[in-house]
C-alpha cells in the first residue's frame, strides 16, 4: 500500500546514501550532484563487474580491432607511397614498389575483413554473455527479493528492467563498443601518423581536439538527462501495458479504454520528448564535431599547399594527410555513437542496478540451523510476535503467543481483514515479523535454510496462480522431477482426476495464460492437487476451496481429513464446514486471538462466544 | 508457453517488406521533414563528394603550378563545402528527429488502441509478454529504422551511383573498376537475406518469450515463494535466455559473414585504381591530382558501401518488427458495435433473457452451452447454480459481450445485446468477477474505473454496499490509498468488495454477479447482503453462487448443468424436489452433524 502519488513516502530520513538506496531514485527526474554522481558510480561498478569475469574475451576484441586498425590504417600510407615514389619509378620503368605497394594495399584490405570478422565474433560473444549474465542475476535476484518489495515495485517495472533496459545494454555491447574501439584506436593512430608524417601539420590538427572535448562533455550531460527520463517513461509505458492487458476484463467491462488510452497516451508523449530530446543533443554534437573536422582540413590544405610549392613538404604527405583528416573525424562521429549508447545504458543500469542494491527483508540464513528430524508434522509456535506490512504501518497483529503441537489441525476463522492470511503467511515466511518470532520444530524460522523451509512447509496461497503450460507442469510445481503416475495419484486423492482426463489434452493441456482455459474451481483444485503432491510436514490453507461446489469441496474434504491426519495444518476458511474438520478452532479478531479451543468447546460455549454466533449464523444459511 | 499464432510464421520475404510499406500512413504526415532530411543526406553527401574534387584542383593547380593565386577561393571553397555538410548533418538530425519518435508513439497508441478493442479470447491466448515486447522493443526498432536506416538505404544508394558517375567522369576505367567491385553486393545481400530475417524473427519471438517468464515469475511470486520453486523458474529463464544467446551469436555470425564479404570490395576497388591510375599517370594520359580525386571518391565511397551490410540488417530486423506488429494489428476484433445500433427502450429496466443460447470456446468443438434459455425479469433476482466447471462463468460472460454467443441470443429489454452500441450496453450491464481485478491505482480509481461521470459520493455509497466503507477509510489515505499490484496488499475480502462496489456503483439497470461473496465471511456476508437487497430491488440481477447463503439472496434460482438450464425455482421448493439440485446445495452432511452430535 502506499501513498496516493509516486513518491515513497519518507517516514524517516535516513543518510542522502540510505535515501537514494535501491530503487528509491528511480521516479526522481532531478538529482542533486551528489546524489547523480552516486548513482552514475552504482551504474559503472555495475558494468564494470560484468566485464571483469571475462576480461580476457575482452582483451581478445580489444586485440582484434587493435590489430584491424593496424592494418587498415597501412592503406593510405600505401597510397602516399606509391604517388611518392611508386608512381615516379614506374614511370622510369621500374614497378616493384608500385606492385609491393598496391599488393600491399589488397592484402591491407582482406585482412582488415577477416579481423573484422573475428572481432564480430568475439566482441559479440563478449556481448551475449554479459547480457546472459545480467539477465540471470536481475531474475535471480528479483526472486530472491520480498514480497513487500513486489507489493510496491509492480511486474511491469522488473519486465522493463528485464527487457527494454537491458536492451539498451545490448545497444551498447552491439554498436557502441565497436564504435569506441574503433574510434579511439583510430583516433590515436591517425594522430600519431599525422604527428609523424609532419609534426607542424599534425599538432594544429591536434589543437581541434580541444572544442571537441567540450562539446563532448556538454553532450554527455544533456543527453545523460534525457535518457534518464526515456528509461522512466519506457517503464511507465510498460507498466501501464502489462496492467491492462492483464486486467482486460475489467477494462471492458467497465469501459476504462478512453481514460486508459489518455494515460498511456502521456506517458508515450513523456518517451517520445525525451527521446527526441536525446536525438537532437546528438544533433548539435555531431555538427560540431563535423565542422571541426572539415575546418582543419581546409587549413590543413591551405598551409601545406603553400609549404609544398615553396618545398618544405612532400606532395605524397600532403595528400596522406589530407585522406588521414577525412578518416580523423569519420570515428569522431562513431564516438558520438558511442557515447549515445552509454549514456542510455548508464541511465539503464542505473535502474537496475538499484533492483539490485535492494536487500530481501526475508533472508536466507548464512549459517543455517537443521531442522530436527520429524517423522511427519512439525509444531509451529509464534513467540511474542508483533506484525506490521511496514515499519509505520499500522499494527495488523498486536504481539501474540501461540503453540500449535505437531499433528495438530488449526482452523483460523474471522471476519474479513482481520489477519487470518496474515499470520499464515508468516508460517510460510512471506514475511519477518519485526519482533517476536516464529518457530518451526523449535527452530526460528530465520534460521532455517529456504530450501528446506519449503520441503516442511507449504503453503496454498488466497490468490491461486497457474503458469501457462500443461496441466501436469503445473501439477509438478509441487514437487519437481514427480513423476506422471505420482502427478495423477495427487491429482486423483484431491477429485481433479475426472475434469483433467476430460480435457482436450488430458494432464497435458495447456491451460493458457493464468489457466485461463480452467474454470475458477477447476483452478483451485489444480493448486491443490499441486500442494497435496509436495507432501510437506506443515501445510497452510487459505481459503483453498472457497470457489469449489459443494460436492467437490466434501470430496475435497474427505481426502484432507486423511491427509492431516499426522500433520501439521493451520486452514483458513469462511465455509464452516471446512472448519469443522479441525482438531482445534482459533478465532481471530481485529489481529488477536479471541477464542481458541476445538469446534465442539466453542460450538457449546456458554456466554455464546463469537464462533457459537457465527456457527449459528451458518446453520441459519443452510436452513 | 505455445502460441499457435506465433509459431506458424514463416519470414518471407514480399510479407516482410509490405509490413514495412504499411508503416506509410504514419510517415505520410511528415513526409515533408522526412524528404527534407533525406535531401540534407544527399546535400551533405555531396558536399562530402566535391571536397575531393577541390583538393584535386588544389594538388593539380596551385601545388603543381606553384601558382598560389587560386589557392585562397579554393581553400575557402573547401572550409564551406566543410560547413556546410556539418550544418547538414545538424539539419538532417534534426528533421528526423520528430518524424520518427512521433511515429513510434503513433504505432504505439494505435496498438494499445486496438489491443483494448480485442475481444478476451484474443487475450486469454496471447501472453502479454508477447504483446508488450510488441508494443516496445518492436516499435523502438521501428524508431531507429525511420530515424536512420530508412533514409540512408535511398541516400547511401544513391550517393552510391552518384559517386560512380563522379568515377566515371574523371576516368571511365576508373568507374568501371568500382561498379564491377560495387555489383557482387547484390548478391551477397541477396544470399544473406533469407538468413537473417529467419533469425531476426526467432530472436524477436524469443526476447517475448523472455518478458513472459519474468512477468509470470513476478504475478505468481507468491506460489513461487510458497513452494520454494523460484531457482526452478530462474532455471527455466536461465535455458530460456541462453537459447537467446544462441540466436543472437548467430545472428553475429551471418553479419559477420556480410560484412567482412562488403569491406573487401571497395578496397579491391581502390587497389586496382591505383594501379590502373599509375600506369596512366606513367603513361601521361592521367594526373596525379585526377588519381588522388578518385581515390578519395572511392574512400569516400565506403562508408555508403560498408554501411549496406549495416543497412541491410536493420532493415530486416525492421520489416520483422513491423510484421509482428502487423499481427496484433491484423487480429480481428470480433466483438464490434452494430452497425445500425438500436436503442434500448426508455421504460423498461434490465429485462434480461437468454434465448436458446448456445456457446463453444473458438477452436473448440465441445459446445459448453448447450440450450440455455431463461428469463430474468425487471428488477428481479436469479441464481445461477452447478457444478463446478459447468459453464456458469461462461454464461455470465455473455451479457457484457466479453464473449459473444455462437447459437442463440442474449436480449436485454428485448433487444439482442449485439444490436447494441457497446459502451450502452456496458453501462447498461455491470459485473463482478469470480477473481476480483484490480489495478494498482487508487481505491477511488478502481472503484469508479472507466465511469467518467462517477463522484464522490457515488464511490462511497457504492463501497457502503460493498461493506467496505470502513476498511477504505481505515487505510493511510483513505480512498487515495494506492493498492499493490492486483490489489495484493489487501486482504482477499477486501479485495472482493472493492470489486463489488465497482460493479454497483454505475447504477447499472442489470448486475451480474460472478461468486461475489465467496471470499467473506458469514458475518460481512449478511452485511453485503443487506445491504445488496437495497439495491437489487430495483435492479435485475443474475448472481452465480455455490453456498446456500448466497442462493437466498435470489427470488429465483437456475441451475445449469449439462450446459442447459436444468430446473428454475425457489431455492427450497427445488431442495424439495430436484434430486441435482438437493447433492449440489444442501449441506446436511457429515460435517455438520459431527458437532451437532
Ligand atoms: N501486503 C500487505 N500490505 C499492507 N497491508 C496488508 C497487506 N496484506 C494485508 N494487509 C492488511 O492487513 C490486514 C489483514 O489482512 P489479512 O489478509 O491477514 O486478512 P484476512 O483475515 O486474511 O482477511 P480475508 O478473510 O479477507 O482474506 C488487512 O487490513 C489488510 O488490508
Ligand atoms: N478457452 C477455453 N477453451 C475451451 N474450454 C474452456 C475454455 N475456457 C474454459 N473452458 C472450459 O469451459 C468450462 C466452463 O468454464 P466456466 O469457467 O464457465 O465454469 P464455471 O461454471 O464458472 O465453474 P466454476 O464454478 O469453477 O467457476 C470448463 O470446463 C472449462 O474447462
Ligand atoms: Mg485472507
Ligand atoms: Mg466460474
Amino acid at each position: 500500500m502506499s501513498a496516493p502519488t509516486n513518491q515513497a513516502d519518507q517516514v524517516t530520513t535516513p543518510g542522502p546514501d540510505e535515501q537514494w538506496r535501491g530503487v528509491a531514485a528511480e521516479d526522481v527526474t532531478e538529482l542533486d550532484a551528489v546524489v547523480g554522481a552516486r548513482l552514475q558510480k552504482r551504474s559503472r561498478v555495475l558494468l564494470a563487474s560484468l566485464v571483469r569475469p571475462r576480461l580476457w574475451t575482452a582483451l581478445l576484441a580489444l586485440a582484434l580491432v587493435v590489430t584491424e586498425n593496424l592494418v587498415v590504417l597501412a592503406g593510405p600510407l600505401m597510397i602516399a607511397i606509391t604517388i611518392d615514389t611508386g608512381i615516379p619509378n614506374a614511370i622510369d620503368g621500374d614497378t616493384a614498389v608500385l606492385a609491393w605497394c598496391v599488393g600491399g594495399y589488397l592484402a591491407a584490405g582482406l585482412g582488415g575483413a577477416a579481423l573484422r570478422f573475428a572481432f564480430l565474433k568475439v566482441s559479440g560473444r563478449f556481448g551475449q554473455d554479459v547480457l546472459l549474465d545480467l539477465r540471470q542475476r536481475v531474475f535471480g535476484h528479483a526472486q530472491r527479493l520480498s514480497l513487500s518489495f513486489h507489493e510496491d515495485y509492480t511486474s511491469g517495472k522488473v519486465i522493463s528492467r528485464l527487457t527494454s533496459d537491458i536492451d539498451s545494454l545490448h545497444d551498447l555491447l552491439e554498436d557502441g563498443l565497436d564504435g569506441l574501439l574503433t574510434a579511439v584506436l583510430s583516433v590515436f593512430g591517425i594522430a600519431v601518423m599525422l604527428l609523424v608524417l609532419d609534426l607542424p601539420l599534425g599538432l594544429l590538427v591536434l589543437t581541434g581536439l580541444i572544442p571537441v572535448v567540450l562539446v563532448t562533455r556538454w553532450f554527455y550531460l544533456r543527453s545523460r538527462y534525457a535518457y534518464r527520463n526515456t528509461r522512466g517513461a519506457i517503464a511507465k509505458i510498460i507498466v501501464q501495458f502489462v496492467e491492462t492487458m492483464n486486467g482486460m476484463r475489467a477494462v471492458q467491462a467497465f469501459r476504462r479504454e478512453s481514460r486508459n488510452e489518455s494515460i498511456l497516451a502521456g506517458f508515450n508523449d513523456e518517451f517520445r520528448g525525451a527521446n527526441k530530446r536525446a536525438l537532437d543533443v546528438m544533433a548539435t554534437f555531431t555538427m560540431t564535431v563535423r565542422l571541426v573536422g572539415n575546418l582543419s582540413l581546409a587549413l590543413v590544405l591551405a598551409i601545406g599547399a603553400v609549404r609544398v610549392v615553396q618545398g618544405g613538404l612532400e606532395l605524397g604527405v600532403l595528400t596522406a594527410f589530407t585522406l588521414y583528416l577525412r578518416r580523423f573525424y569519420d570515428p569522431l562521429d562513431e564516438l558520438a555513437m558511442f557515447a549515445n549508447s552509454y549514456t542510455s545504458a548508464i541511465a539503464a543500469l542505473e535502474k537496475i542496478s538499484g533492483v539490485l542494491e535492494e536487500r530481501p527483508t526475508v533472508v536466507d540464513p548464512a549459517s543455517p540451523v537443521a531442522l530436527p528430524p520429524a517423522k511427519t508434522g512439525r509444531a509451529v509456535t509464534f513467540d511474542g510476535v508483533e506484525f506490521r506490512y511496514s515499519t509505520g504501518g499500522p499494527v495488523v497483529l498486536p504481539r501474540f503467543d501461540l503453540a500449535v503441537p505437531a499433528g495438530q489441525t488449526v482452523a483460523l476463522v474471522g471476519a474479513t481483514g482481520a489477519g487470518k492470511s496474515t499470520i499464515a503467511k508468516l508460517v510460510a515466511r512471506f514475511y519477518d515479523p519485526p519482533s517476536g518470532r516464529v518457530a518451526l520444530s523449535g527452530v526460528d524460522l530465520r534460521s532455517v535454510a529456504d530450501a528446506e523451509l519449503r520441503r516442511a512447509v507449504v503453503m496454498v496461497t488466497q490468490e491461486n496462480f497457474l503458469f501457462a503450460g500443461s496441466v501436469a507442469d503445473n501439477i509438478a510445481l509441487g514437487r519437481p522431477g514427480a513423476s506422471r503416475a505420482e502427478i495423477e495419484a495427487a491429482a486423483e486423492a484431491v477429485g481433479a482426476d475426472e475434469f483433467i482426463r476430460a480435457l482436450p489434452g488430458g494432464y497435458d493441456t495447456d491451460v493458457r495464460k493464468r489457466g485461463g482455459r480452467l474454470s475458477a474451481g477447476q483452478r483451485q483444485l489444480v493448486a491443490f492437487a499441486r500442494a497435496f503432491l509436495a507432501d510437506p510436514a506443515v501445510l497452510v490453507l487459505d481459503e483453498a476451496t472457497s470457489s469449489l461446489d459443494v460436492p467437490t469441496e466434501r470430496a475435497v474434504q474427505r481426502a484432507l481429513e486423511s491427509v492431516l491426519a499426522d500433520r501439521t495444518a493451520l486452514i483458513i476458511a469462511h465455509r464452516l464446514s471446512t472448519v469443522l474438520i479441525a482438531d482445534r478452532v482459533l478465532v481471530v479478531e481485529g489481529g488477536r486471538i479471541v477464542e481458541d479451543g476445538s469446534p465442539a468447546e466453542l460450538v457449546e460455549h456458554p456466554a455464546g462466544g463469537r464462533f457459537a454466533a457465527l456457527h449459528r449464523t451458518w446453520l441459519e444459511s443452510l436452513a | 508457453m505455445k502460441n499457435d499464432t506465433i509459431d506458424s510464421h514463416q519470414p518471407a520475404r514480399n510479407t516482410n517488406l509490405d509490413a514495412l510499406r504499411r508503416l506509410s500512413p504514419y510517415l505520410k504526415p511528415v513526409r515533408g521533414r522526412m524528404i527534407g532530411s533525406a535531401v540534407a543526406v544527399l546535400a551533405s553527401m555531396m558536399c562530402g563528394l566535391l571536397i575531393p574534387l577541390v583538393i584535386q584542383r588544389i594538388l593539380d593547380g596551385p601545388v603543381a603550378t606553384g601558382d598560389t593565386s587560386a589557392l585562397g577561393w579554393m581553400v575557402a571553397a573547401v572550409g564551406v563545402l566543410g560547413a556546410a555538410e556539418a550544418l547538414l548533418f545538424f539539419t538532417r538530425r534534426r528533421l528526423i528527429s520528430g518524424p520518427s519518435t512521433r511515429a513510434e508513439a503513433e504505432l504505439r497508441k494505435d496498438l494499445y488502441h486496438h489491443l483494448q478493442r480485442l475481444p478476451i479470447a484474443f487475450h486469454d491466448r496471447w501472453q502479454s509478454g508477447q504483446l508488450l515486447s510488441r508494443a516496445v522493443s518492436d516499435l523502438s526498432t521501428l524508431r531507429r529504422f525511420i530515424a536512420f536506416a530508412l533514409i540512408f538505404l535511398v541516400v547511401n544508394s544513391l550517393t552510391l551511383v552518384i559517386g560512380l558517375g563522379v568515377l566515371f567522369l574523371l576516368d571511365p576505367m576508373l568507374g568501371l573498376i568500382s561498379t564491377l567491385c560495387a555489383a557482387p553486393l547484390i548478391l551477397i545481400s541477396t544470399l544473406y537475406e533469407s538468413r537473417y530475417a529467419v533469425l531476426a524473427r526467432r530472436s524477436q519471438d524469443q526476447n517475448g518469450d523472455l518478458a513472459t517468464t519474468v512477468e509470470e515469475s513476478v504475478l505468481g511470486i507468491r506460489v513461487l515463494k510458497a513452494f520454494g520453486r523460484g531457482p526452478h523458474l530462474a532455471a527455466r529463464f536461465a535455458e530460456q535466455a541462453r537459447e537467446l544467446r544462441r540466436t543472437e551469436l548467430r545472428k553475429v555470425h551471418v553479419v559477420g559473414l556480410l560484412w567482412g564479404a562488403i569491406i573487401v570490395l571497395p578496397e579491391i576497388a581502390i587497389g586496382g585504381q591505383l594501379l590502373y591510375g599509375t600506369f596512366g599517370i606513367a603513361n601521361g594520359t592521367m594526373t596525379v591530382g585526377t588519381l588522388v580525386a578518385a581515390v578519395a571518391v572511392a574512400t569516400y565511397l565506403r562508408w555508403p558501401t560498408d554501411s549496406i551490410g549495416w543497412l541491410l540488417a536493420e532493415t530486416n530486423q525492421a520489416a520483422t518488427a513491423a510484421m509482428r506488429y502487423w499481427e496484433v494489428r491484423d487480429a480481428e476484433i470480433t466483438i464490434t458495435d452494430p452497425p445500425v445500433p438500436r436503442r434500448l427502450p426508455a421504460t423498461a429496466r434490465g429485462h434480461l433473457r437468454f434465448e436458446n443460447v448456445r456457446f463453444a470456446h473458438p477452436g473448440s468443438d465441445t459446445e459448453i452451452l448447450r440450450g440455455v434459455t431463461l428469463d430474468v425479469r425487471p428488477g428481479e433476482t436469479v441464481a445461477l447454480v452447478g457444478a463446478t466447471g459447468s459453464g456458469k462463468t461462461t454464461l455470465t460472460a455473455l451479457v457484457p459481450r466479453l464473449v459473444d454467443v455462437t447459437g442463440g441470443r442474449v436480449t436485454v429489454d428485448g433487444v439482442d445485446v449485439r444490436d447494441l452500441e457497446l459502451g450502452q450496453l456496458r453501462r447498461v450491464v455491470a459485473t463482478a468477477f469470480e477473481e476480483p481485478v484490480l489495478f494498482s491505482a487508487s481505491v477511488r480509481e478502481n472503484v469508479a474505473l472507466g465511469g467518467t461521470e462517477v463522484d464522490e459520493d457515488d464511490v462511497r455509497q457504492a463501497l457502503r454496499v460493498a461493506a467496505a466503507e470502513d476498511f477504505v477509510d481505515a487505510l493511510p489515505w483513505g480512498l487515495d490509498t494506492r493498492i499493490g499490484e492486483q490489489g495484493l496488499s489487501l486482504s482477499g475480502g477486501q479485495r472482493q468488495r472493492l470489486a463489488l462496489a465497482r460493479a454497483v456503483v454505475g447504477r447499472p439497470s442489470v448486475l451480474v454477479l460472478d461468486d461475489p461473496l465467496s471470499a467473506l465471511d458469514v458475518h460481512t456476508e449478511a452485511e453485503v447482503e443487506h445491504a445488496l437487497r437495497s439495491v437489487l430491488r430495483d435492479v435485475t440481477a443474475l448472481v452465480v453462487a455455490h453456498r446456500p447463503s448466497t442462493v437466498q439472496l435470489a427470488d429465483r434460482v437456475a441451475m445449469l448443468s449439462g450446459g442447459r438450464i436444468t430446473a428454475v425455482g425457489t431455492h427450497s421448493d427445488l431442495l424439495a424436489g430436484n434430486a441435482e439440485y438437493r447433492a449440489l446445495l444442501s449441506t446436511d452432511d457429515d460435517a455438520r452433524s459431527e458437532v451437532v452430535a
